[in-house]
């Protein structure tokens, strides 16, 4: 007899399941850096020889890093306001007796699973009525409406998760609202409010359809990657770049996650 | 305007959630320094009153004077008075220190100050070295003596309490009692308790506020709520009373004539009971006013004889249930078991007599 339980013992299939889910979801994802390190410009088997070459190639490439540093500032900026309107919604969603409040969240979540091709279109059209000259600015607005649900999402659980009488004992020890909300609710949400940040920096990073509509003269830098695919030479640097694009975004998601679930972690233990 | 001697003072309170009313038209004072319970079971919107009292919750109608002036306009952060909630809401994020020295910010002190008095209220509370602990690293009883400490440092006139012995194992819980007793009379702040639990009421309390439905049914002294309850509701709430229908024949000079049930006529004072000839009443005596006897007793109280239905010997007493004709319920008797019990002497069955001496006989409206 085994002595784990039927729930702990480990099922053979649904092992080789999981290898095979991830193998499938990321070997096509690794033959990027694989190609990047490749001596030759183009992408098939057999592989050449190694090389940095690309990667040095990088360095001289002025507007590259022009559109690295727009699409920085764009995503510090965006992850900063969304993060900020993500707070006060998940703040007014769970504090307050809103009517409708359901259908409020409802609304917030709506872009996540409208296409944004259909906002892109939208806010272009809307943009060209108003005479807006298309610029970082009106991407960083598509790219607000792409990132506020996921910081909304981020936040609501942290707001959800700690106690009401938390914020009435700070007004009970005699601060207002504002100090209360600085020396109590903050700190408390503040493991939610850095995984909110990191990942919507990384999505308006990635982010590449609303920029294709609404990018004025500075590319982002998605939009720069995609200009660039279409002269063969350059594409064994785009590889490199996007290998760097890829591994920097993997750091940040999964710091995003470690901080909100290291964050959920300590505060069940503070609530037992 | 409120009394002199009270801090809190409530006039005609009303409170209202949509359709509910959770608190009808409650007044009553509360004075300087006393430690002052609002008892009632779950429901009765003692938890809403004290709300009220922090800022919490406005009243709908009526006015809540603290410390001579209405309340009304003052936010929870600008009154004289400092909650220990149910939960004892211990900010996670903080050390004890923290938590504790949390209401200080605006005073300005000097660091040492603001740590000397810290340490006070450390050593107060009985848990000296414990400040650099987190909330997650301390058991129930002591997150309660720091929620304490936390009210307590921003010196309030008011202290409000909203249950905080409830999760409390019961060993604790008796301990916590007498802690919060003697450091009550050690600050010499107002307290105001709100409990379910009738004996931490009357073991803690200088005056209790019985509430049921949202109405004060009565305020008295511990021994005056037992003693002398001034409803059946209130009787039956606080310790364990036997109840008598009666009907009243006549009044004089402050007494009311009854025929009461088993016990025959009975003269009673009225004690301001609205009573008058052919009312239906209802009398009432402690079970541990009764006295059992083995022989119908001399003249003199009014008696009852029965037989013995039940009896549990509890150590230093014994509780018996007594059928006695002309009551559908059984009575109940405590007596002290003062001399040696020996089994036997009160088989169930045996027939007894009851004595209820007619000054431990309260009259009660019947409500």
């Amino acid at each position: 007899m085994s002595d784990v339980s039927y729930i702990q013992r480990p099922n053979r299939p649904l092992q080789i399941y999981a290898c095979v889910f991830l193998f499938v979801l990321y070997v096509p994802v690794l033959f990027i850096p694989l190609f990047s390190f490749n001596d030759s410009i183009y992408v098939r088997f057999p592989l050449q020889g190694f090389t940095f070459e690309w990667y040095g190639q990088l360095w001289a490439r002025d507007s590259l890093w022009d559109a690295l540093y727009a699409s920085v500032r764009l995503g510090i900026c965006v992850a900063v306001i969304s993060t900020i309107l993500g707070v006060i919604s998940a703040r007014a969603i769970t504090r307050y007796r809103l009517p409708g409040s359901s259908a409020v969240v409802t609304f917030i979540m709506l872009p996540l699973v409208i296409p944004g091709i259909i906002f892109g279109v939208a806010l272009l059209v809307l943009m060209s009525r108003m005479g807006v000259p298309l610029s970082l600015y009106t991407v960083g607005i598509g790219h607000l409406i792409v990132c506020l649900p996921f910081a909304v999402a981020v936040l609501l659980p942290r707001f959800e998760g700690f106690d009401k009488s938390m914020e009435e004992a700070s007004a009970d020890l005699g601060e207002n609202g504002w100090w209360t909300f600085w020396r109590v609710t903050f700190p408390i949400v503040w493991p939610g409010v850095v995984a909110s940040l990191l990942l919507t920096f990384t999505i308006s990073f990635d982010e590449v359809i609303m920029a294709f509509f609404l990018t004025g003269t500075e590319p982002t830098l998605p939009m720069y990657i995609w200009s660039q695919l279409r002269f063969p030479r350059e594409f064994p640097s785009v590889l490199a770049l996007s290998s760097i694009i890829l591994f920097v975004s993997f750091a940040l998601v999964f710091l995003a996650l470690w901080i909100g679930r290291f964050g959920s972690v300590s505060a069940t233990k503070e609530l037992e | 305007m409120p009394a002199k001697d009270a801090i809190i003072s409530i006039q005609n309170v009303d409170k209202h959630f949509g359709a509910f009313q959770a608190i009808h038209s409650v007044s009553m004072d509360i004075r300087h320094g006393e430690f002052f319970s609002l008892l009632g079971p779950s429901g009765c919107g003692k938890t809403t009153l004290l709300r009220m009292l922090a800022g919490f919750e406005p009243a709908s109608s009526g006015e809540i004077y603290i410390d001579g002036a209405p309340s009304a306009d003052i936010p929870p952060h600008q009154r004289p008075v400092n909650m220990v909630f149910q939960n004892y809401a211990i900010f996670p994020h903080l050390n004890v220190r923290d938590n504790i020295g949390y209401g200080l910010r605006k005073q300005k002190l000097p660091k040492a100050k603001r740590n000397a008095m810290i340490d006070e209220m450390l050593e107060l509370v009985a848990l000296p070295g414990y400040g650099d602990r987190r909330a997650h690293e301390l058991s129930g009883g002591q997150r309660q003596r720091i929620a304490l400490a936390r009210a307590l440092i921003v010196r309030p006139k008011v202290l409000l309490l909203d249950e905080p012995l409830g999760a409390l194992d019961k060993q604790l819980r008796e301990q916590m009692q007498m802690e919060l007793r003697n450091l009550q009379r050690e600050v010499g702040i107002t307290f105001v308790f709100v409990t379910h639990d009738q004996e931490e009421a009357l073991t803690l309390s200088d005056r209790i506020a019985v509430m049921s439905g949202g109405h004060v049914l009565q305020v008295d002294t511990p021994s005056g709520l037992y003693e002398t309850p001034n409803s059946r509701e209130v009787a039956s709430f606080i310790g364990t009373m036997n109840f008598f229908d009666a009907t009243v024949k006549g009044r004089a000079n402050g007494h009311a004539e009854l025929d009461v049930q088993a016990l025959g006529r009975v003269e009673l004072p009225v004690n301001g009971a609205d009573v008058g000839p052919g009312d239906r009443v209802c009398v009432a005596i402690r079970p541990e006013k009764l006295s059992l006897h083995d022989e119908a007793p001399a003249c003199g109280a009014p008696s009852v004889a029965g037989t013995l239905a039940a009896t549990a010997y509890l150590g230093e007493r014994s509780h018996f249930h007594i059928r006695a004709d002309g009551c559908e319920r059984p009575i109940a008797v405590a007596a002290q078991n003062s001399a040696v019990q020996t089994g036997g002497e009160k088989a169930e069955g045996k027939s007894v007599w009851l004595k209820a001496p007619e000054e431990a006989l309260i009259l009660l409206g019947n409500d």
